[in-house]
């Protein structure tokens, strides 16, 4: 045959026209007939407990003494193997105590009852609704739920702590070394830390996610009560309709979620 | 050419220790290693996706997984087959370690051969490694 511009261009043209029909004809050849395939689908559990925004009430006046805190504490810390550092420097602290002109700085003052002066009071992370902390994360290791309660993601964290310096309430702890020696009895049912990640309380997620409420709402004897707060029917609005609460540091403007009746 | 002999034999040197590594190992390839199922694994016959998938991609899902856990809480994935199982790596009988108990005949094997090194267990509890006479 011989060569003209002609031929060449109808060669050319059903040449381009052959590419191109070829992804097209992928796309059909794909989507019909593996219809069938059944999708896989994640959900969550059906006795997950919710909330529109959780929060906690903190009964003082059902504590005397430091004794009182010392079984909620170890229940929380043992569940999600909290380790116990010899030096306090590295001390790593979910749930504590702590005194009152420490816990609540801007109502201290030198003359205030005996009762109050003396309690220990527990002090966790206060799953602010504008928690600095998750401002603050750069890799965004920290974050906030849609129920309110303000997670970690360690896998996230590369250790820069500026959540620390950003968190009002002191409520994070870095592991400065290694934690797992330090773990007395491992919960095989939550994963531990590693040296140079942030820790602190996550309002039980795992717990509430298989329908059981907070550990230490459960060790405390109803003197912690965790409910949904947007909701006026709830148990801890009823608490806080029925009883003075106060926070921490409200002036601040984070809006924790953590109410102590006193 | 002056020193043809020098020369040549110098260059049979050269590429002798050049290819030495190529020669030295041929033959020696060992083998891909193939991970031991568990007995519970065995009864199940099927993963969370096929086992070919399962090879190249959990990883993949190991990294969706914990997002959708973490991010999201949901923690159950159903096969879309009626089985369904806890999105976990170590918690609980449904999660992988739950049927994939023993970590150094099956995660370990593959990885160590491919000198991966992945940092799961800085965190996340391995399963207790049963004794031989124990497995049987």
């Amino acid at each position: 045959m011989e060569n003209s511009r002609r031929s060449f261009l109808k060669v050319a043209g059903i040449t381009a026209l052959g590419i191109g029909t070829k992804p097209v004809l992928d796309v059909f050849a794909s989507s019909g007939g593996h219809g069938e395939e059944p999708k896989p689908e994640v959900y969550s559990n059906e006795k997950a407990l919710t909330a529109e925004k959780w929060g906690m009430v903190i009964d003082t006046t059902k504590f005397h003494s430091a004794e009182d805190l010392a079984p909620i504490i170890e229940a929380c810390h043992k569940i999600h193997n909290v380790p116990d550092l010899p030096d306090s420097k590295h001390e790593i602290m979910w749930l504590w105590e702590d005194e009152y002109k420490h816990v609540f700085t801007h109502r201290e003052h030198e003359l205030i009852n005996d009762r109050i002066k003396h309690l220990p009071f527990l002090v966790l992370c206060n799953h602010c609704e504008k928690p600095a902390c998750v401002r603050a994360c750069p890799t965004k290791a920290t974050f906030k739920r849609d129920d309110g309660i303000v997670l970690m993601d360690f896998h996230r964290c590369i250790g820069c702590r500026f959540c620390m310096a950003a968190c009002p309430y002191g409520s994070r702890s870095f592991n400065f070394r290694d934690p797992r020696p330090f773990i007395k009895e491992e919960n095989k049912e939550f994963p531990t830390r590693m040296k140079g990640v942030v820790e602190k309380c996550n309002f039980c997620a795992e717990r509430l996610a298989v329908g059981k409420m907070p550990a230490c709402v459960e060790a405390s004897n109803g003197a912690i009560t965790v409910g949904d707060l947007d909701d006026p029917e709830s148990e801890v609005r009823e608490l806080l309709r029925t009883n003075y609460t106060i926070r921490r540091k409200p002036d601040l403007g984070a809006g924790p979620s953590v109410y102590y009746i006193v | 050419m002056y020193d043809k002999n020098k020369i040549v034999a110098g260059l049979v040197i050269f590429v002798a220790i050049v290819t030495f590594p190529f020669w030295y190992n041929l033959g020696n390839a060992s083998s891909a290693p193939e991970p031991k199922l568990s007995e519970k694994a065995k009864a199940a016959k099927e993963c969370v996706v096929p086992k070919e998938s399962m090879k190249s991609e959990h990883m993949r899902i190991l990294d969706l997984w914990r997002d959708t856990v973490v991010r999201d809480a949901n923690r159950i994935y159903n096969t879309g087959k009626g089985k369904t199982f806890n999105m976990s790596l170590s918690t609980g009988e449904e999660s992988c370690t739950g049927c994939h108990d023993n970590k150094a005949e099956f995660c370990d094997k593959c990885h160590n051969y491919a000198s991966v090194d992945p940092y799961c267990w800085d965190c996340h509890i391995a399963p207790k490694e049963k004794k031989p006479e124990e497995n049987k």
